[in-house]
């Protein structure tokens, strides 16, 4: 505690900083401005804040967020009233989607002038209410929530039904969601699955929230989801859902997703509960303590011999796994394949490193083809599906983890949106990778127009393997550029940016621009219409074909 | 699609209502009525809102509700359970011809005249919404220049408090005891004072510390 009188000492802006430093913050990324000035000042001071002036205040809030995201720590951006701080709504908005915890601070024209169109006035308060948790006029000097206490202990009542009901399940499910990485209950939960022998399934936001390499682990679920883990949903009796929320990319068509599956959902938050799917079984709870818990419980059904017998189960899944692999075909004109190349890197680069995608095909290419080993090794904008995520997400991550590897996997078009925060890297020796997928064109946008809007390609083409030169770009910004084009100088081209430790590196992958993400569920359809490849429909023997 | 009366205790803070009202709208429910006042408690503000909605959204917006940082506490009342009151300010057109009728029909729906001009008179009247409407049809005949209505108030019948407890900083207690009681966990909650307080229609968050 420090004692009044130099509480009295301070100036809001100067409490500011202190209430950052005594809150264990390290970094803040951010731009000043005139009415954030007063806080910058102080900030040259401080000896426990390191800021790292970005170029964008997008830039900024995302690389708050994947800061966050990949140390579990609170990212912290800052920008000047006005358009600083609007610059900070897309970001406020990606960090809400996904849960992750951000505190931006923004400047405020004068208190005279608030509510008078003065220079460089926004109403920022207002525009991010439905995106924020808690926003406050004054200087936060408490970092905590006033009144906020959400419920962590789950119902033990609850929790001894859901280890009934996967005991006695003949097709149960465990699907996993970004929650039980922000619980950090990655331990507990593969305790579980290892103990009730379940298969698991991890949404967009749960990569590596399960080993991949794991044999109960299913991959993905969803619009482009493995076939194995959309049809085991399909087909549970049971779905045990743990910190995830029935997203619609998840479920597909609602009404007609797991028709005959009692669902156990326990989430945090229980205004997710129940509301997409209706839970048969309620629980309230921090992940962490609800899979503990849950462990327990089903240790006690096992203890008096009761214990879920799956093998039917397993021979259909085992089935699907085998029938309908992940895989991609190679041009035949012998250029590159963006899976190769994202399944190149994530063979030779490894599961130690942390990677973070930008939002089109590259990102499901990369959820897809690399095999993620440890929890908070993947980083996307999995609710929002905010373009250009990538580059400063990389950054914050990088800042966050030294140590680590950090690879953006980028598409050429979001590449474009953020690609000036690589200027904030290499001055401040953030020396992060950048994979630029580069297909020329708004890949996933092309694909959706090639399947449902006649090959008729309205305003995708970016041209970007003309123009911009990604390598001279990357250049001039102080980056090492690099370019691979063929299959052929695939490994050599990832072995050359893994050796370059002290600069960040860009590398132009220019692949095939017809390359599509597959498996599709077709958007608003069933999840029992799972498209397996172009106009291939799997084989479940079920006659409806 | 039913009739539902929520009371909401929340910090009396600038923009709360904003959030509250904002999480209505982006369901696209409109609010039919709505009143906010003081409570016992200075930094306690109360909100009676009333929508007509389907059960299953009107839960989760509750359940939105009940997450904002400024919400302490959401209780549905039930009609039957609450004393529910409207006040009705209408000017009527009124001469010498009608003046009789005119008063007469105030004096039934024990209203009041609260301001007389040469042609007409100003009514005020609370009651709840039957008696309101009713009155209003009464009266329209004679000719309404202007109404003017507020947002109805509710409370729960019985010597019960809405917050169970005054409204004071909540010990270390009754947060355990809150928690272990769960959105889900009981039903035990006492409907004594009006509020219909099933599954998860009733939720409370105390009152936290920093009102000490």
């Amino acid at each position: 505690m420090t004692d009044r009188s130099d509480q009295q000492a301070l100036t809001g802006a100067a409490s500011l900083i202190r209430a950052l430093e005594e809150s264990g913050v390290d970094t803040v990324f951010g731009i000043p401005g005139g009415a954030i000035l007063p806080a910058y000042d102080p900030l040259l001071d401080s000896t426990r804040l390191r800021h790292i002036l970005v170029r964008h205040e997008q830039g900024a809030g995302h690389a708050a967020t994947g800061y966050a995201q990949a140390t579990g720590r609170v990212g912290v951006c800052m920008a000047t009233s006005g358009p600083g701080a609007t610059n900070l709504v897309t970001p406020i908005a990606d960090a809400h989607m996904d849960s992750v915890p951000m505190v931006a601070i923004t400047g405020q024209v004068a208190s005279t002038h608030i509510g008078t169109d003065a220079f460089q006035e926004a109403d920022i308060v207002g525009i991010t209410l439905p995106i924020t948790k808690h926003t406050d006029f004054s200087w936060p000097v408490e970092m905590n929530l006033p009144g906020y206490r959400p419920v962590s202990k789950p119902h033990a009542k609850q929790v001894r039904e859901a280890a009934r009901m996967l005991t006695e399940a003949k097709r149960p499910v465990l699907y996993i969601g970004g929650g039980v990485l922000k619980a950090r209950a990655t331990t507990e939960f593969r305790v579980l699955a290892e103990l009730t022998e379940a298969p698991v399934v991890t949404t967009l936001m749960a990569r590596g929230a399960f080993p991949d390499s794991h044999p109960l682990h299913l991959g993905m679920p969803g619009m482009h989801g493995t076939v194995a883990a959309v049809t085991a949903l399909q087909k549970a009796d049971l779905i045990v859902a743990l910190g995830t929320r029935f997203d619609d990319r998840v479920t597909g068509k609602l009404s007609s997703f797991a028709p005959n599956a009692k669902i156990v959902h326990a989430d945090i938050d229980p205004a997710e509960i129940s509301k997409n799917r209706t839970a048969d079984v309620p629980i309230v709870g921090d992940c962490r303590e609800v899979i503990a818990d849950l462990v327990v419980a089903v240790q006690a059904e096992h203890a008096t011999g009761r214990r879920g017998d799956y093998a039917g189960w397993w021979e259909s899944l085992n089935a699907w796994r085998r029938t309908y692999p992940l895989g991609y075909e190679t041009p035949e004109d012998g250029s590159l394949a963006p899976q190769q190349v994202i399944e190149r890197l994530g063979r030779i680069v490894g599961p130690d490193a942390i990677y973070a995608a930008g939002v089109g095909q590259h990102q499901m290419w990369a959820s897809q083809f690399i095999s993620y080993e440890n929890p908070y090794t993947w980083l996307n904008s999995g609710g929002a599906g905010t373009m250009g995520y990538a580059v400063p997400a990389a950054m914050g991550a990088k800042v966050g983890r030294p140590e680590a590897t950090v690879w953006a996997i980028d598409g050429d078009g979001c590449f474009q949106m953020t690609n000036q925060e690589l200027a904030t890297c290499a001055i401040n020796d953030i020396p992060i990778k950048v994979a630029v997928i580069n297909n020329g064109t708004l890949g996933m946008v092309r694909q959706w127009q090639t399947l449902f809007y006649g090959k008729r390609y309205s305003n995708t083409d970016l041209h970007s393997r003309r123009i911009p030169d990604f390598v001279k770009l990357a250049e001039a910004y102080g980056c090492v550029g690099l370019r691979c084009e063929s299959p052929d100088d695939l490994d050599k081209t990832i072995e050359q940016a893994m050796a370059v430790d002290d600069a960040p590196v860009v590398v132009d992958f220019v692949v095939h621009q017809d390359a599509m993400v597959w498996p599709m569920v077709p958007s608003g359809l069933s999840n029992d219409e799972i498209l397996a490849a172009q106009g291939m429909r799997p084989d479940f023997g079920d006659g409806e074909e | 699609m039913s009739r539902h009366t929520l009371s909401v205790l929340v910090e009396n803070k600038p923009g709360v209502l904003t959030r509250v009202a904002g999480l209505f709208a982006r369901r696209d429910f409109n609010i039919e009525s709505l009143a906010v006042g003081p409570t016992e408690h200075e930094d306690v503000s109360r909100i009676t809102l009333v929508v007509t909605v389907e059960d299953h959204p009107l839960e989760q917006v509750t359940k939105q509700l009940n997450k904002l940082v400024n919400v302490l506490k959401i209780v549905e009342l039930d009609p039957a359970a609450s004393v529910q009151r409207e006040l009705l300010l209408v000017k009527v057109r009124c001469d010498q011809e009608t003046r009789a009728e005119v008063l007469a029909t105030v004096q039934l729906f024990r209203a009041k005249i609260v301001d007389v001009a040469t042609d007409a008179v100003t009514v005020e009247a609370t009651g709840d919404r039957e008696k309101i409407e009713a009155l209003l049809r009464v009266l329209e005949p004679f000719g309404v220049k202007e109404l003017v209505q507020s947002g109805m108030v509710a409370i729960g019948r019985g010597s019960r408090s809405i917050a169970d407890r005054p409204l004071r900083p909540a010990t270390p207690e009754d947060v355990r005891a809150h928690h272990e009681g769960g959105p889900h966990g009981s039903h035990s909650h006492s409907a004594s004072n009006g509020a219909r307080d099933t599954h998860n229609r009733t939720h409370r968050k105390q009152v936290s510390d920093h009102h000490g």
